[in-house]
C-alpha cells in the first residue's frame, strides 16, 4: 500500500517536469524563427497559407498558441517531419522498435558484462584481471563512441566482412518483405515464427551497434559494480557466511552480488539517457533505421519538428525510466524510505 | 582508481607530512595585520597542501593524469611554435585540395586529411580549440550552479523548490538530446553550440553544490559564526562555500572531458564549426568518408584511415587525462577518505 502511494505521488510529481519540457520544447519551437514554416511550401497561395496560420493559430499570442500546441501535442498532433514525409508521431511508431531493440539490447549487454567484470574485478583486486578490467573501464567512459562506432565498422564490416554492413536484417529478409510485425522487434519475432536463420542474422547485424552503444555503459556498471562488491564482501554477514563455511562461490555469486547489485540498477537507470543519446550517433553511423538516425538526419535536413518531437519523446520516456528505477530501489533495498 | 590501497600509502604520508593529528584552534575572526596570528591560521592549510602533494606524487594514475594534462596545456599553448599558421585564421587548417596523403610523407608527420589539411596541423591547434570550449562552458556552468545552488541550499524554502523543479526539468533530458534540441534551433557555429552545453550543464552542478551547502550549513562552526552574529550573506560566502567547494571542483575536473566528448559527439552530428576548422569532432566526421572511399593518388590506391584515426586518439586522451586527474583529486581533496 505503502509502495502504490509511493508511485502515485511520484507520478504527480511528473507533470510539473513534463509541463516544463514541453515549455522549453515550445519555446524552442518559437526560437527557431516563422513557426509556420513547415507546414507552408512555395506551391501555396496566400490564401492557404493563411488557412495554415488559422490552423495552428500563429496569429494570436504566444500563450494561446501554447495552449493550442500544447492540445496538439496531447492529441498527438505533432507536426509534420519532412525527413520522414511522414507526420511526426507516425514516424515515430515507425521508427521507435528498431531503436528500443538496440537499446535493450545494448542495455542487457551492458549490464551481463559489467556486472561480471565489477565482480571478476573486486575479487581478484589487485591481480591483472582488475588491472586490466580498470584500465578498460577508464577508456570506456573517455572514448568517443562514434569514433569507436567508425573503426569497428571500417575494421570488422568493411576491411574483413565479419559483420554486415547497417540495416537490422540482410537486403533479402527486405526484398522478400519476409520480416514478421507483431512486437517490431525482430530478435523476438524471428523466435516467435521460429525462423532461426533470420533470428542469427538479425543477432549478426545487431551486434555492431549494440556493442558500440553498450561500451560506455559496461565502463560504468564495472565500476559501480566493483566498487559495491568490495564494501559488501567487508560486511559482517559475508564473515558470517564464510565462517560457516560456504564456498566462496556461492558467497560471491549468491550472498555478495545481491546486495551489491542495488547501486548498480540506480546507475543502470540513469545511464538510459546515456545510452538515448548515444543512439543517435551510433544509429546513423551504422545505418540502423531507428529513431536515433532519423533525428540525426532531421538535424542535417533543418527539420525542426523531428527534433523537437524526438527530444519531448525522450524526454517522456527517460522520466518514466527514472521512475521505474526508483521503484524499483525502493523494492530491492527495504532501507530505502518512501518518502 | 586510486582508492585501492589506503593501507600502503597513508601510514607513509601520515609519518613525513603530519607529525601531529591535533586540529590547531581557530581564531574567529582573522585579522590581517597581524601576521603572526595570519601564518598561524594559515599553517594547517599549508601542511595540508603539503600531504596531499605528497599523496599526489605517490599515486601513480594521478601522476599520469596531471602530466598528461599538463602535456596538453603546453602543446595547446606552444601551437603557434609546434605548427606556425598560415596568413588568414590561425584555426583554419592549411590545405592543398588535394587527396589525403600517408603519414611521414612530404613533411606532414601525422599525414594530410580531408582537402589536404595537415593532421598535426590539426590536432594541435585542436587542443586549444578543445581546451578553450571545455574551460569556458564548465566555469560558466560551475558559475551559474554555484549562485542557483548555493542560493537554494542556503536560503530554502520555496526559493529552495523552485529552482531545484527548474533544475528537474533540465536533468530530465539526457545532456546530448537537450544539447541537440538547443543547438537545432540555433545558427551552427562554436558558440551556439557552448551556449547549449552550459544551459545543459549547470543544473548538476547546482543540484551539487546545493547538497553540499545543506550539509556544510549544519556545521558548528557555522553556527558559531551565526551566534557571534556574522552577515548572512558573509557566512554563505565566506564559510560555507569554501567548504562545500571540493567536490564541484572534482566533478568539475571530470567534465572538461566529458564536455569535449560531447561537443565532438555534436560536432559529428553536424553542428557546430564548419569543414577545415580545427576541431577534432570535425575532423573525425571529415575523415570518416576515407574509411569507405579509397583514394587514388599518383597511380596508388589506398584507404586513409588516419584521417579519422588520429583526432580520435586526441579526443581519447584529451578524456582520459581529465578523467584520471578528477579520480586522484577526488581522493585527496576529501580528507575523511583519505585518512
Amino acid at each position: 500500500m505503502r509502495m502504490l502511494n509511493y508511485i502515485v505521488k511520484r507520478l504527480m510529481l511528473l507533470i510539473p517536469v513534463l509541463i516544463g519540457v514541453s515549455l522549453i520544447v515550445f519555446s524552442l519551437t518559437r526560437i527557431s524563427g516563422n513557426p509556420a514554416a513547415g507546414y507552408i511550401n512555395d506551391k501555396m497561395t496566400p490564401g492557404q497559407i493563411q488557412q495554415v496560420y488559422e490552423k495552428y493559430h500563429f496569429d494570436e499570442p504566444i500563450w494561446t498558441q501554447y495552449v493550442y500546441w500544447a492540445e496538439g501535442i496531447i492529441e498527438l498532433d505533432w507536426g509534420w517531419s519532412k525527413t520522414a514525409a511522414l507526420p511526426v508521431t507516425e514516424a515515430i511508431t515507425l521508427f521507435f522498435p528498431a531503436t528500443l531493440e538496440l537499446t535493450l539490447v545494448s542495455m542487457l549487454l551492458a549490464v551481463f558484462v559489467g556486472i561480471y567484470l565489477g565482480i571478476g574485478s573486486a575479487v581478484k583486486r589487485n591481480k591483472p584481471f582488475d588491472h586490466v578490467t580498470r584500465v578498460v573501464s577508464l577508456i570506456g567512459v573517455s572514448l568517443p563512441i562514434f569514433w569507436l562506432a567508425l573503426i569497428l565498422q571500417f575494421f570488422l564490416s568493411y576491411q574483413y566482412s565479419i559483420f554486415p554492413y547497417g540495416d537490422r536484417l540482410d537486403d533479402i529478409y527486405y526484398i522478400n518483405k519476409s520480416i514478421p510485425n507483431i512486437t517490431g522487434l525482430i530478435l523476438i519475432d524471428s523466435l516467435l515464427i521460429g525462423n532461426m536463420q533470420m533470428f542469427f542474422n538479425g543477432v549478426k547485424h545487431i551486434f555492431l551497434p549494440a556493442m558500440c552503444l553498450s561500451f560506455g555503459t559496461v565502463a560504468i556498471v564495472t565500476r559501480i559494480m566493483r566498487n559495491s562488491m568490495l564494501e559488501v564482501l567487508n560486511l559482517d554477514y559475508i564473515k558470517t557466511a564464510r565462517a560457516k563455511g560456504l564456498n566462496e562461490r556461492t558467497i560471491i555469486w549468491k550472498h555478495a552480488r545481491k546486495n551489491a547489485m542495488i547501486p548498480t540498477i540506480t546507475v543502470v537507470g540513469l545511464s538510459f539517457g546515456g545510452l538515448l543519446g548515444g543512439a543517435v550517433l551510433t544509429e546513423s553511423i551504422f545505418s540502423w533505421p531507428g529513431l536515433g538516425k532519423w533525428s540525426a538526419d532531421s538535424i542535417r535536413e533543418f527539420d525542426y519538428n523531428s527534433v523537437l518531437g524526438f527530444c519531448l519523446l525522450i524526454a517522456c520516456i527517460y522520466v518514466l525510466v527514472n521512475l521505474v528505477v526508483d521503484v524499483m530501489y525502493a523494492y530491492l533495498d527495504p532501507r530505502v524510505r518512501l518518502e | 582508481m586510486t582508492d585501492d590501497n589506503p593501507k600502503k600509502d597513508i601510514p607513509n604520508a601520515d609519518k613525513k607530512a603530519i607529525p601531529e593529528a591535533k586540529v590547531p584552534e581557530r581564531k574567529a575572526k582573522s585579522n590581517i595585520f597581524n601576521i603572526e596570528g595570519l601564518t598561524k591560521e594559515i599553517e594547517p592549510r599549508i601542511r595540508e597542501l603539503k600531504s596531499s602533494f605528497l599523496l599526489f606524487r605517490e599515486n601513480i594514475t594521478a601522476m599520469i593524469g596531471l602530466v598528461l594534462v599538463l602535456f596538453i596545456v603546453i602543446v595547446a599553448v606552444c601551437a603557434p611554435l609546434i605548427c606556425p599558421p598560415g596568413l588568414g585564421d590561425p584555426m583554419d587548417m592549411p590545405k592543398d585540395i588535394k587527396p589525403p596523403k600517408k603519414p611521414g610523407s612530404d613533411g606532414h608527420i601525422l599525414g594530410t586529411g580531408h582537402h589536404g589539411a595537415d593532421m598535426l596541423y590539426g590536432i594541435v591547434w585542436g587542443a586549444r580549440t578543445s581546451i578553450t570550449t571545455s574551460l569556458f562552458v564548465v566555469l560558466t556552468g560551475l558559475l551559474i550552479g554555484l549562485v542557483v545552488g548555493a542560493i537554494a541550499g542556503y536560503y530554502g524554502g520555496k526559493v529552495d523548490n523552485l529552482m531545484m523543479r527548474i533544475t528537474d526539468i533540465f536533468l530530465s533530458l539526457p545532456a546530448l538530446i537537450l544539447a541537440m534540441a538547443i543547438a537545432s534551433i540555433l545558427e551552427r557555429n562554436l558558440q551556439n553550440m557552448m551556449l547549449a552545453l552550459i544551459i545543459v550543464w549547470w543544473p548538476s552542478y547546482a543540484r551539487l553544490i546545493r547538497a553540499q551547502v545543506m550539509s556544510v550549513k549544519e556545521n558548528t562552526s557555522v553556527e558559531a559564526a551565526r551566534a557571534i552574529g556574522v552577515k548572512k550573506s558573509s557566512i554563505l560566502f565566506k564559510h560555507i562555500i569554501p567548504n562545500s567547494i571540493s567536490p564541484l571542483i572534482v566533478s568539475a575536473t571530470m567534465d572538461i572531458g566529458s564536455v569535449v566528448l560531447v561537443a565532438a559527439g555534436l560536432s559529428y552530428i553536424g553542428f557546430g564549426v564548419n569543414s577545415g576548422y580545427a576541431e577534432w569532432g570535425r575532423m573525425i566526421s571529415d575523415g570518416k568518408d576515407y574509411f569507405m572511399l579509397p583514394v587514388t593518388y599518383y597511380g596508388t590506391s589506398y584507404v586513409a584511415w588516419w584521417v579519422a584515426v588520429f583526432p580520435g586518439i586526441a579526443i581519447l586522451t584529451f578524456a582520459m587525462s581529465f578523467s584520471l586527474l578528477g579520480d586522484a583529486l577526488r581522493d585527496i581533496l576529501d580528507p575523511r577518505l583519505r585518512r
